[in-house]
């Protein structure tokens, strides 16, 4: 029998964990995206002193640097949510209080931590 | 790959990423490359070469399961399933062959 499928996320009331794991999917999902453009960038800065120096000039426009802030607090996001889930693996933190609090710690850690960045970059 | 086995390279990539991550971190913020020819001798030497090797295996490793749990969990037409999988395998590999070019280049 066909059971009822409701995935209007607008309209679902997400527990703070569910918004942690969310938010690790689509993470997860833009840091691959970012891949190839990680090994361009690489490629860049190893080609010779030239195409080094235009990626230099390019860290320094704004853009960029929005950009950075935005893929670290994903890859924060995602790094904490990841670290989470490693020690839930060996239960720590498996219990529905701990649990709560924990997700709350990523959220506004992956914030912080993007801030953070934001302060350094800007 | 079965569950198990996508379970535990999703963990061991993890945990040598986070590691990797860290190290580089530390380095950027102790001794930050100043010139192409520091950054090149730092990047290309044989130890820090290997080491990001071993990440960017890693990282591709991590994606593949990822994005392969993302594609069984949304896409259900079993043709257009395995198709969204053998491009995303196919581009993950030659994402990594680029990057094994870059790193190994100048080596014979």
């Amino acid at each position: 029998m066909a059971r009822p499928v409701f995935f209007n996320l607008f309209q679902i009331q997400m527990p703070v964990g569910a918004l942690t794991s969310i938010t690790h999917r689509i993470t997860g999902i833009l840091l691959a995206l970012g891949i190839p453009y990680g090994v361009y960038l690489l490629d860049l800065s190893l080609q010779g002193p030239q195409s080094f120096a235009e990626l230099t000039r390019l860290f320094h426009q704004w853009p960029f640097k929005a950009a950075a802030v935005v893929f670290i607090w994903a890859l924060a996001h995602h790094l904490l949510a990841g670290i989470r889930h490693l020690l839930s693996d060996i239960d720590i933190g498996s219990l529905l209080p701990a649990a709560r609090r924990s997700a709350w710690i990523v959220n506004v850690g992956g914030f912080a931590v993007a801030l953070l960045a934001a302060g350094v970059v800007f | 790959m079965t569950g198990l086995r996508a379970w535990l390279v999703q963990r061991v990539s993890a945990v040598y990423m986070l590691f990797f991550i860290t190290f580089l971190l530390v380095h950027f913020l102790v001794d930050p490359p100043t010139s192409y020819l520091a950054w090149r001798d730092w990047v290309l030497g044989r130890n820090v070469g290997a080491a990001a090797s071993v990440f960017l295996l890693a990282l591709l490793a991590h994606a593949w399961v990822g994005i392969r749990d993302v594609v069984l969990d949304y896409v259900h037409p079993i043709f257009i399933r395995v198709l969204v999988l053998a491009l995303v395998g196919l581009g993950l590999a030659g994402i990594g062959a680029w990057a094994m070019r870059i790193l190994w280049q100048g080596q014979s």
